[in-house]
């Protein structure tokens, strides 16, 4: 069940340009288990929203289904939230986006919801470069089903009821990278300072942006021999660079690690500045983002970080040539082509 | 004897791929043009070249246009099907063929005439290019045509013109064809033919256009903005005439588009972006077939059960599965009505008429939006592909889109807590809201779990109850929305009537006609729609036998007043036909006279066709 935290809020909580606090970011309370890093990656999306100061409700929520689907009632409480079918995110948040271009996508979904069902949904997606941030909450199994290995489960891996997955496992983010996806990035749950600034630079992003997000399940999938764990995770992290957002040229974090650094500019004027970690990685070449990825695996390590980003790409809106004007906003004086122009018609077909 | 004026029936049998189709329709809008009523079916495969295809084209004085059986005349140029398309002709009807080629004696029969015309022949001598001399060769035979059956010449003359607008060497090629059609039959036959076309005014005003078109065009004057679908035949033409439409008519001064389409990966994509699209406020619909129906169908219960609107275009071909993907059936009324699992029902619209394709379409929009619910349009591939002659689409000046209930910024401040899922009005239909309207009231989660009246995920089985049974008066709501069945009473006894609906429509009134002319009288009734209206429980009630006509196996509609309407199974006598063929009113005549009494055999003197 879904209950309301309290209304009280601290006088003298932070506000953004709005002039709204983080508390205008929050959703109802989660009922996902204690601990479940989907709840991190939840207040992490309110958090960025907070500090790029967007309306609360010029976002719009879209989920398929399973645990990490629930997530939009729990974060962005001022949002139209939309829980639809299993594995059919991406195009009912297509549909929503061709329908009103000026609100911010969110779509949620899971390894189960991506890499299995809804995986022609997850590849259709990309190839329109649909404007969205989808984000997979990444934890390996299913946990609504109690525990059940997914497709992204690895290789060897060792669930709770101790048996071993033989299978492959697919690999979100390189498939992104080779599908086209215009921005691909990967985090983890259990780290703030590294997935807010992602989550700004997708939101920025002018086309589709995706983050893979590792999140262990605290239940079902966080055992010895799961390479999905917390302790897996932590011990195998290896970062592709220290990353924030420059919206409109006005730096809010300073980046956590020096380095060489390397700029990305975005359309609207923001910039993702980049602390570049690993030397042969070039944010804006594909090759090098899937060759760094393939070495990490190699390595058995997990390789967070902005992958890729290329901000040339047309969107769907683009591409289809819409007009600016959010269609839902059009009415018939637009629409309706008119009686005269009927009779026109039927003339034709006489 | 007299000749036959205005009753006959002409087949073309063609080859896939050879450019006949022009050639064909050519002679049927001739027929149109000179006041006739006509009705052209194609008859085609599930394939692009090199099979066979037929063309038949019915011409009726007294306006029947629905399919007859039983082929006059016979056009022959596909060797492939020639031994089948000898047998098809009626006795004492007419055979043309290519004469190029000797005729094989074997499709020697000697109650029909054969006219033999050097097609091909005459084609490469008047003409050097070899593509050029395959199409004209249909425009030979039109030609042929012209003289046997009396066609107006100026009128093909004045046709071949405007197809070819301007492009002065096609028109004298196609000219050219057609002088050469016409000088044979002169020099070799007597004509014209004992049944034969002349000049009449019975269509002022009317239409002839394909059910697809008109549906497409009223996506467009019903104010859809984004279409999401999937190509399937027969439903591509929709997508392919709204984009057609919204071309000429959706696009803005800089040349920005005003609509949005998006062909899917599937069909469950598809109706994923319609979905989303009305949950966003915008008009979203998709076209597809029974197979994309299948598919669609978890979609659908999501629209149903979190009230999102949707319009879904079904043109319905024959199943189970793949079915005969080029032959026309109206079988998937089950399966739109309760498409999803759990207690899940949809509203159906039924056009009959290109007209009805267009106005419904619109209308559709106006529906699913007032009742937040999907509304599926039920057509056909034979109404959906065929020309039909149509009264004129219709639009009235003062109409104006029905939003339905959707809540501004304003109307939000004025009241308390917002409930999605509140029955306010006590009709079942409650109030929306779009994403975006207001930074603080409005907003709620959509879902497709069980949800109390503020749109909170609950188990509360008092809470789902309730919710159900909301869902149930906003259906009752919807059955004095939906456009009423069309009664006509001619008995006054009340004793039978016939029901029929979509493309069985036009058989069934000639099939009528041809009862009364046996002494029957019959009441019927055209039900546009689903749920049913108290006119359709009325007239079931009055009624102590009552035909129901369909184009399916399982008599679905049958089923569908039984289940709905609580009445007895037995007074609900089945008329069917599902061999992929529209249903003829001889037929449906045979099965309601067999069963009135069962000992008396009518007759049936027309040869049956075979495809």
């Amino acid at each position: 069940m879904s209950y309301l935290k309290p209304l009280f809020s601290h006088p003298k909580l932070p506000k953004n340009k709005l002039g709204y606090t983080l508390k205008e970011y929050e959703g109802s309370l989660s009922t996902l288990c204690a601990g479940c890093g989907h709840d991190s990656i939840s207040a992490a999306i309110a958090r960025a929203c907070f500090e790029l100061s967007i309306e609360p409700h010029l976002v719009a929520k879209i989920s398929g289904i399973g645990c990490s689907s629930k997530t939009p009632t729990y974060f962005l409480g001022n949002s139209h939230g939309f829980n639809s079918v299993h594995g059919r995110m991406p195009s009912v948040a297509t549909g929503a986006n061709m329908a009103n271009r000026d609100l911010v996508y969110f779509g949620v979904s899971g390894d189960g919801d991506s890499a299995s069902i809804g995986m022609g949904q997850f590849v259709h997606v990309i190839r329109r470069n649909l404007n969205m941030v989808y984000v997979v909450m990444n934890n390996g199994c299913y946990g609504l089903t109690k525990g059940q290995d997914s497709a992204t489960a690895d290789q060897g891996s060792k669930n709770k009821s101790g048996s071993i997955n033989p299978f492959q496992a697919i690999d979100l983010a390189s498939m992104a990278i080779e599908l086209g996806a215009s921005f691909v990035a990967q985090s983890f749950s259990g780290d703030k300072q590294q997935l807010i600034p992602l989550l700004k630079a997708a939101i920025k992003h002018p086309g589709f942006a995706f983050l893979n997000v590792i999140s262990p399940c605290v239940t079902f999938n966080n055992n010895p021999g799961s390479t999905k764990s917390y302790d897996y995770v932590r011990e195998h992290i290896e970062a592709t660079s220290a990353r924030d957002l420059v919206p409109g040229k006005e730096e809010i974090n300073v980046s956590y690690d020096a380095g060489k650094s390397t700029h990305v500019e975005l359309h609207d004027g923001s910039e993702i500045q980049l602390n570049k970690l690993a030397l042969d990685w070039d944010p804006e070449d594909r090759n090098s983002a899937v060759n760094a990825l393939q070495k990490a695996r190699a390595k058995e390590e997990i390789l967070t970080g902005l992958l890729y980003v290329n901000t040339d790409w047309k969107d769907l809106h683009r591409t289809l040539n819409t007009t600016k004007t959010p269609l839902n906003q059009l009415k018939e004086n637009t629409l309706c082509p008119g009686v005269k122009t009927l009779g026109q018609i039927n003339e034709g077909f006489r | 004897m007299n000749p036959r004026i205005n009753d006959f029936i002409v087949r073309f049998a063609n080859v896939n791929g050879t450019g006949s189709a022009s050639a064909n329709y050519l002679f049927a809008k001739t027929v149109f043009r000179m006041g006739v009523p006509v009705t052209p079916k194609n008859i085609f495969p599930s394939n692009i070249q090199g099979l066979p295809t037929w063309y038949e084209v019915r011409v009726s004085e007294r306006g029947y246009l629905g399919r007859r059986e039983g082929i006059d005349l016979m056009v022959s140029v596909n060797p492939q099907s020639m031994a089948k398309d000898v047998l098809n002709v009626k006795a004492g009807g007419y055979f043309i063929y290519d004469s190029t080629k000797k005729l094989n004696p074997d499709y020697l029969r000697e109650d029909i005439h054969y006219l033999g015309i050097p097609m091909m022949e005459m084609a490469n001598g008047a003409f050097e290019d070899p593509r050029k001399r395959q199409l004209l060769k249909n425009i030979i035979y039109v030609g042929a045509l012209a003289r046997l059956l009396a066609m107006d010449e100026a009128v093909v003359r004045t046709l071949i013109e405007e197809q070819f607008h301007g492009k002065k060497s096609l028109v004298e090629a196609n000219y050219k064809a057609l002088d050469l059609g016409m000088d044979y039959v002169e020099k070799h036959y007597s004509y014209p033919l004992d049944f034969r076309l002349e000049k009449r005014d019975l269509l002022k005003g009317k239409i002839l256009v394909d059910g697809n078109t008109a549906c497409g065009l009223g996506a467009v004057y019903g104010g859809a903005t984004v279409m999401a679908w999937y190509p399937i035949t027969p439903s591509t033409s929709v997508a392919e005439a709204f984009e057609g439409f919204c071309k000429q008519y959706r696009k803005g001064e800089g040349g920005e588009n005003n609509y949005a389409i998006v062909q899917a990966e599937d069909e469950l994509a598809a109706m994923g972006m319609v979905i989303g699209a009305n949950w966003n406020g915008a008009r979203g619909f998709t076209a597809t077939s029974g197979p994309g129906v299948s598919l669609m169908s978890e979609f659908l219960g999501l629209a149903y059960f979190a009230e999102v609107p949707a319009v879904l275009i079904d043109v319905q071909r024959a199943g189970p599965s793949t079915g005969m993907p080029t032959r026309t059936q109206q079988s998937d009324l089950l399966a739109a009505a309760f498409a999803s699992h759990g207690d899940t029902k949809h509203v159906l619209l039924f056009p009959a008429t290109p007209k009805e394709c267009f106005e419904m379409t619109a209308e559709s929009f106006d529906l699913a939006e007032q009742l937040q619910t999907p509304v599926i349009l039920l057509t056909d591939l034979d109404l959906g592909m065929n020309d039909h002659v149509s009264d004129p689409f219709y639009w009235d000046v003062k109409r104006k889109y029905k939003r339905g209930k959707v809540l501004t910024a304003e109307e939000l401040e004025g009241i308390g807590k917002f409930g999605r899922y509140l029955d306010s009005d006590g009709d079942g239909i409650p109030y929306r809201t779009y994403p975006g309207t207001h930074p603080t009231k409005g907003s709620f989660f959509t879902r497709g779990t069980s949800k109390d009246e503020y749109a909170a995920y609950t188990e509360d089985g008092a809470a789902y109850k309730r919710n159900m049974d909301r869902l149930t008066r906003k259906w009752d709501t919807a059955k004095g929305m939906v456009p009423a069945a069309e009664v006509n009473l001619s008995s006054q006894s009340g004793a039978v009537g016939m029901l029929y609906f979509g493309t069985s429509t036009f058989s069934s009134e000639e099939a009528k006609d041809l009862l009364e002319g046996d002494g029957v009288a019959v009441d019927s009734i055209r039900i546009k729609a689903f749920p049913f209206g108290k006119e359709v429980v009325d007239f079931v009630e009055s009624h102590e036998k009552l035909f129901v006509i369909e184009q399916n196996r399982d008599a679905q509609m049958r089923k569908m007043l039984i289940m709905e309407l609580d009445c007895p199974p037995k007074k609900l006598v089945p008329v069917l036909n599902y061999d992929g063929m529209p249903i003829t009113a001889d037929s449906i005549r045979q099965q309601i006279i067999q069963s009135l009494d069962p000992k008396k055999t009518s007759n049936h003197e027309l040869s049956k066709t075979a495809v």
